[in-house]
């Protein structure tokens, strides 16, 4: 009876010490869980957001032959503190027609990208995830296939592919189904092809992940009740698909937007989009301000979709609270 | 019949439109369905009476879920016919069958409000505007959830979910009402109020009904007659009763409540004697086994037909005698383990009243005499 007793008391003294031992230790000290969490927005704070700052800050600077090329905002000569803000380059950004064409045609082709992408992904994405699940990985590694090799390199690849004396064009006009070479290199055609192409598996993986955790009980729910194949899928399946519709169409559109490499070795001159107007006015005028401002305008154009974005999921949070 | 006659009871109005006695309602013929190698139903046959309430009883994977999805047309079975009201649905796809159903998980779309997926139905049939809120708001009034039209499924409770899901199935006025385990998404409480609910509801309407589960209890409170199946096939047909009563097969006997099974050899051509080697006395069954002797087969006795007694019994045969070795007292009854002196374990219900009427209540190691009467053992010829 006594060592039954002594047991416990003496366990609990030890338990007492290490509680002790823990509430000593400083409480500000993050836990481990709070690194794991930090450790990507740290990575993000140092290289996104302070370069984004320092871009901010150009984007208000005038010209000047220097190194580097731009005045500085803050001066202090004879105890006076001259703070000199230049808008003059954001106007430039947004009235001038080249800034302003670029942005619209960068839209567009995102835009565009992003449609074609859904049109052909979230028909493959509901069949993978509708495929017996034996063969679905199979079928999504497919999809990741591409990502073996360098990006560039693939773009570089296209060039072979479509160019007039490409291979596309030189089976067409060897099975006598076309003429003349299809123009589709270096110009719109061209870019469009090249866009789709990369960006389709940015958008099936995600919509992907969405779409098979879908319950088909729904969908067959749908058809006891006397819904055909199609109204099934137009008032179940496609409204229960929103989400992952949106969040994947926004991780093609927000980097298609800014798209450079593949305007510039697929497109036309006439294609000119808007990393390559700042390409252009960083590197070829060294006009750093315009640049800076031109990508401002850029990041702040890209935050819409994204707000909206983060409304729609608050709504879909209240609404299922 | 008892069941048969509270019903109609119930139900006049849909009585007097649905003539009863035609067995020929729904028919099941035949049916076979493979998943590859596997056998899921195997061959099943069975016809249902307009406006009865049926129910396919089994543990999981006997193939019962299987059967209702071949009738609902979400899987097409590989031979055999579905028949509903003379029209042989067997190929139609779902969406063109006079059958609706009510799913385990009430499928309810959870981006639609409640009178949205009360109204969809009605809706994919192209149904007036006007109609369709009338007939929305009658059936959803008919499961009291008239108050939450304009809720969504996630703002409801599990119980008011499958009234909608009800509502949602019945509101397209089926020629057969499918329910998929209908009460195994609800808490154990609530369940009991819910099977006479949902009972209720469905004898006011009057609508034909298969339904599936693996739960006894809820099978024999709300069907007028069940079919017990496994591995694919029906091993028993009938009232609640019926079945509870008289099982056909040991499957049956054990799995609709519990029961004490003996292996008999027949004591001479028939004979109503069996021999077992778990008793001293033979077994007494009420008819003569038409059959020659040393025949062996299966004898059911349930529990709760047992008398104990610490006296032994006047009779020459149907007795047994042991030591009482478990005791469970639940309720409304009390559970003995009677451990006879072949070493064979009896279980025995003993009522409130049986155990007060005792002069001491038996406890743990007392040696009591068990008996039955000849119209409590039964015969399992399967």
């Amino acid at each position: 009876m006594t060592d039954r007793l002594a047991l416990p008391a003496r366990r609990g003294r030890t338990r007492g010490l290490a509680a002790r031992l823990a509430s000593w230790l400083p409480s500000w000290l993050p836990k481990g869980r709070t690194f794991v969490i930090a450790a990507p927005f740290a990575f993000l704070l140092v290289f996104f957001l302070v370069p984004f700052v320092a871009v901010l800050k150009i984007s208000f600077a005038d010209v000047q032959m220097s190194v580097p090329p731009y005045t500085s905002l803050v001066d202090l000569t004879d105890g006076t503190l001259k703070i000199a803000l230049d808008f003059e380059h954001f106007r430039t950004v947004l009235t001038d027609h080249l800034y302003l064409g670029a942005y619209v045609f960068s839209v567009e082709v995102a835009a565009m990208t992003t449609l074609v992408c859904l049109l052909v992904g979230y028909p493959a994405c509901y069949l993978i995830a509708r495929a017996d699940p034996a063969h679905r990985n199979l079928l999504l590694m497919m999809v990741m296939l591409p990502f073996w090799t360098s990006y560039l390199i693939r773009v570089y690849a296209w060039i072979g592919l479509l160019k007039n004396q490409g291979l596309i064009n030189n089976v067409l006009i060897w099975a006598h189904l076309t003429d003349e070479p299809l123009k589709i290199y270096h110009n719109n055609w061209g870019l469009m092809i090249g866009m789709v192409y990369n960006y389709l598996p940015y958008l099936m993986l995600p919509l992907y992940a969405y779409l098979v955790k879908l319950d088909m009980t729904l969908v067959e729910a749908a058809y006891d009740l006397g819904a055909r194949p199609a109204a099934a899928f137009f008032t179940i399946t496609l409204p229960m698909s929103r989400r992952g519709i949106i969040a994947s169409s926004l991780l093609v559109f927000i980097p298609a937007v800014g798209e450079y490499v593949i305007p510039e070795l697929l497109g036309g001159s006439n294609s000119l989009m808007i990393g390559r107007v700042m390409w252009d006015d960083f590197f070829v005028s060294t006009d750093w301000p315009t640049a800076s401002a031109a990508t401002v305008a850029m990041v702040v154009l890209l935050l819409l979709p994204m707000a909206w974005f983060q409304r729609i999921r608050q709504k879909d949070i209240e609404g299922a609270r | 019949m008892n069941h048969e006659a509270q019903r109609s009871d119930l139900a006049p109005a849909s009585g007097a439109v649905n003539p009863r006695g035609q067995p020929d309602f729904v028919q099941i013929v035949d049916v076979e369905k493979r998943f590859g190698e596997a056998v899921a139903v195997d061959h099943v046959s069975l016809s249902i009476r307009r406006g009865e309430m049926f129910a396919l009883l089994g543990s999981s994977g006997c193939g019962k879920s299987t059967l209702l999805r071949l009738v609902a047309g979400l899987s097409m079975p590989d031979s055999g016919r579905i028949i509903v009201d003379g029209q042989d649905i067997t190929h139609l796809p779902p969406y063109q069958r006079p059958v609706n159903m009510m799913f385990q998980s009430y499928a309810l779309f959870p981006h639609m409000t409640v009178e949205a997926n009360a109204g969809y139905g009605l809706r994919r049939e192209g149904v007036a505007r006007a109609e369709l809120r009338e007939r929305v708001a009658a059936a959803l009034d008919l499961v009291q959830m008239g108050k939450y039209a304009t809720r969504k499924p996630h703002q409801l409770s599990g119980g008011q979910q499958q009234r909608v899901a009800l509502a949602r199935s019945l509101v397209k006025r089926p020629k057969l009402l499918l329910l998929d385990e209908p009460m195994s998404a609800l808490d154990k409480k609530i369940r009991q109020q819910t099977q006479f609910e949902l009972g209720n509801i469905l004898y006011s309407v009057g609508v034909t009904c298969i339904m599936v589960t693996h739960d006894q209890e809820e099978a024999m409170t709300m069907a007028d007659r069940l079919a017990v199946m496994s591995e694919g096939q029906i091993v028993q047909m009938g009232t609640p009763d019926e079945v509870y009563e008289a099982p056909t097969s040991r499957f049956a006997a054990e799995f609709i409540g519990s029961t004490n099974l003996f292996s008999g050899v027949l004591l001479g051509d028939e004979s109503r004697l069996f021999q077992c080697s778990d008793l001293e006395a033979p077994l007494e069954v009420q008819n003569p086994m038409n059959a020659r002797g040393g025949l062996t087969v299966q004898i059911s006795l349930r529990p709760e037909r047992v008398t104990m007694s610490p006296l032994p019994p006047g009779q020459e045969s149907n007795w047994a005698r042991g030591k009482v070795e478990q005791i469970a007292y639940m309720g409304s009854y009390t559970l003995f383990y009677v451990r006879l002196g072949s070493g064979r374990l009896l279980a025995v219900d003993a009522s409130r009243m049986a155990v007060c009427a005792m002069e001491r209540a038996p406890s743990y190691g007392d040696t009591v005499y068990l008996s039955w009467g000849s119209e409590c053992l039964v015969v399992l010829t399967q």
